[in-house]
């Protein structure tokens, strides 16, 4: 109404811009109050381009002065249609696709698809393969932490945090490197196992990693944990009930924050995470503060459990992938001696494995929360639908929740502490 | 395993009409039910002292073209309190599919919904906001359907490079 009378002004110039944002504020009719269409609160657009939106995420302000009445987080800028792209490859083509959902843990999801196609082929991965798994997924965990921490200490002021982390990552990306070739998208797990061995020069520089970054953590913790305008800004900001974090799907860090003692690895353990000996830390009220708390111990127990995986992968012997040949390729010494393997090079190559009818759901713990892949394969080579639940998306859908009645300083905050990856949330 | 089977035979008792099919598959149990109790059950397996099914894990749209029923939407339960997950399975016919929300159960719901309708097309009738989420709002058509094309960039080479060119949007004088 308000926005009409004051479109009398200038009609002809401004009438096609009229047009257009009258029908997307039509479209929000349910979605904002009724204050903003009187003109009583304002309508600001954090948008799509924003430093501190982690990505391209538009969300849209309903602000009174500088509290936020209401956000509404608009999504889809990144959507690139991984599902659909999915199901047109077989099912080993299509996990070179899944680095680029979540790309900050790109491991994480191949581990999580690989496991699927495990669970739905009903292929065993052999010991050496699942330590490999839980190393290197304790190091991507790692590897998104520092991220989240830099741009989060970005976003609430401590600049210097930021370029920290990120040395503390180029170590991480050059094992990932030495690993598989790739920075970023490794798609190093493979349906059976592995992509390869680890090089022999892995064991040192992991070692070396991992006596070097603990009082690098202790570093950021002096810089951020006591800090007085840290604690101005994060505590008793952005509060997620435990119940309401549970109702909307939160997971991860997000509802640990909260105090709700749900962690995957311990919960549902995949890949031999149940014999390895690590906490899960808690937070206490289910602000800002306690989930950075939350995160930073996170890290010191994944280098606890790569402690324990770099130890256990230094003895164990054995093949780094599965030896069924119906699912995993035989290695290329094999096809020089043996008929079956290069009927079953041919058969992998050509057209792919095929897999029974029905779906399986994998939950595996990403950085994020619960990462889950719903694979419902229809008996041909290529998957049928391949779903991924992310846990970024249930995080976001819980952001109104936790900023309404905040300002617009708290609200960048809550948003960096959810700790969302745009790749997660718009596939 | 038990909490799961004790589960699915509570749901079959209070239920007997509502559930299709119980599917066990890989160690996963599936229960189709029909769209009408849906609601009920999933109120059921929420509140009851037991199942405390009280989250809602994934919710996820299928395309089985061109069988009917043609779509499905699965929902992945989950109790925090027991560990349990079960699987509940929805069909719907490939003309008007419709479906009733459940973002009034769990409001996890909200958002799994809005981009079942986004890239499917099954409506849920009594969800409050139902707009696309994943794509742009003028889009037409429903992407994750079977008959719907993936589509591609053909690539430029130079015996086609004017006709390519000719269909790129370019910006107008």
């Amino acid at each position: 109404m308000g926005l009409t009378e004051r479109d009398l002004i200038n009609v002809t110039d401004i009438d096609t811009d009229r047009q257009t944002v009258e029908t997307t504020l039509e479209e929000l009719r349910g979605v904002v109050s009724d204050r903003a269409y009187s003109g009583d609160t304002m309508l600001l657009n954090m948008g799509p381009q924003h430093p501190s939106t982690h990505g391209v995420l538009r969300l849209l302000l309903e602000l009174d002065g500088e509290t936020v009445v209401n956000v509404v987080p608009v999504i889809g800028y990144l959507h690139t249609g991984i599902e659909k792209n999915m199901e047109a490859k077989t099912y080993v083509k299509a996990l070179v696709m899944t680095d680029r959902l979540d790309y900050l843990n790109p491991m994480g999801n191949n581990l999580a698809y690989s496991l699927a196609i495990e669970k739905l082929m009903e292929v065993e991965v052999p010991e050496r393969a699942q330590i490999a798994r839980v190393l290197l997924a304790e190091l991507t965990r790692i590897n998104s932490h520092l991220v989240w921490l830099g741009t989060h200490g970005l976003d609430v002021g401590a600049m210097s945090v930021f370029l920290y982390c990120f040395r503390e990552r180029e170590f991480l990306l050059d094992i990932f490197e030495m690993v598989s070739g790739q920075r970023m998208m490794s798609s190093y797990f493979r349906p059976g196992g592995l992509w390869r061995d680890v090089p022999e020069e892995f064991y040192d520089t992991v070692e070396e990693f991992l006596n070097y970054f603990p009082p690098k953590i202790d570093d950021y913790e002096r810089l951020l944990t006591n800090n007085p305008i840290f604690l101005e800004r994060t505590q008793g900001v952005g509060v997620l009930p435990p119940d309401e974090g549970i109702a909307w799907g939160a997971s991860g860090g997000t509802l640990r924050g909260s105090g709700v003692n749900w962690d995957i690895r311990k919960a549902h353990p995949y890949s031999g995470y149940e014999t390895y000996d690590f906490d899960v830390p808690l937070g206490e009220h289910g602000d800002v503060y306690s989930r950075y708390q939350v995160r930073i111990e996170e890290m010191r127990q994944s280098v606890r459990i790569a402690w324990q995986a770099l130890e256990r992968l230094k003895k164990a012997k054995g093949p780094f992938i599965s030896d069924d040949r119906k699912v995993v390729p035989p290695p290329r010494s094999e096809l020089g001696r043996s008929m079956e393997a290069v009927i079953h090079h041919f058969k992998l190559w050509t057209e792919g494995f095929n897999a029974p009818k029905g779906e399986v759901y994998v939950r595996v713990e990403s950085p994020r929360g619960e990462l889950g892949v719903l694979l419902s394969g229809d008996g041909g080579p290529k998957p049928h639908r391949v779903r991924w639940r992310q846990p970024s998306f249930s995080n976001l859908q819980a952001l109104p929740v936790m900023a309404r009645g905040h300002l617009v300083a708290d609200m960048v905050a809550i948003l960096a502490s959810i700790d969302i990856v745009l790749g997660d949330i718009d596939r | 395993m038990s909490d799961v089977q004790n589960a699915v035979e509570r749901i079959q008792a209070q239920f007997p009409d509502a559930i299709r099919e119980v599917v066990e598959f890989r160690g996963e149990t599936t229960l189709v039910v029909d769209k009408g109790s849906l609601v009920e059950i999933c109120t059921f397996a929420r509140d009851t002292e037991g199942l405390d099914f009280d989250r809602l894990s994934d919710q996820a749209g299928l395309d089985y073209w061109p069988e009917e029923p043609r779509f499905a939407v699965s929902y992945e339960l989950y109790s925090l309190q027991n560990g349990t997950d079960l699987r509940i399975k929805v069909y719907t016919p490939g003309d008007d599919p419709e479906l009733p929300t459940l973002s009034g159960v769990w409001p996890t719901a909200n958002w799994m919904e809005r981009e079942i309708w986004d890239m499917f097309g099954i409506t849920f009738t009594g969800h409050p906001d139902l707009r696309r989420i994943l794509l742009p709002h003028d889009w037409t058509g429903h992407p994750l359907r079977k008959d719907y094309p993936l589509g591609y960039e053909e690539v430029q080479f130079s015996f086609n490079v004017e006709r390519i060119d000719d269909q790129k949007p370019y910006a107008k004088e």
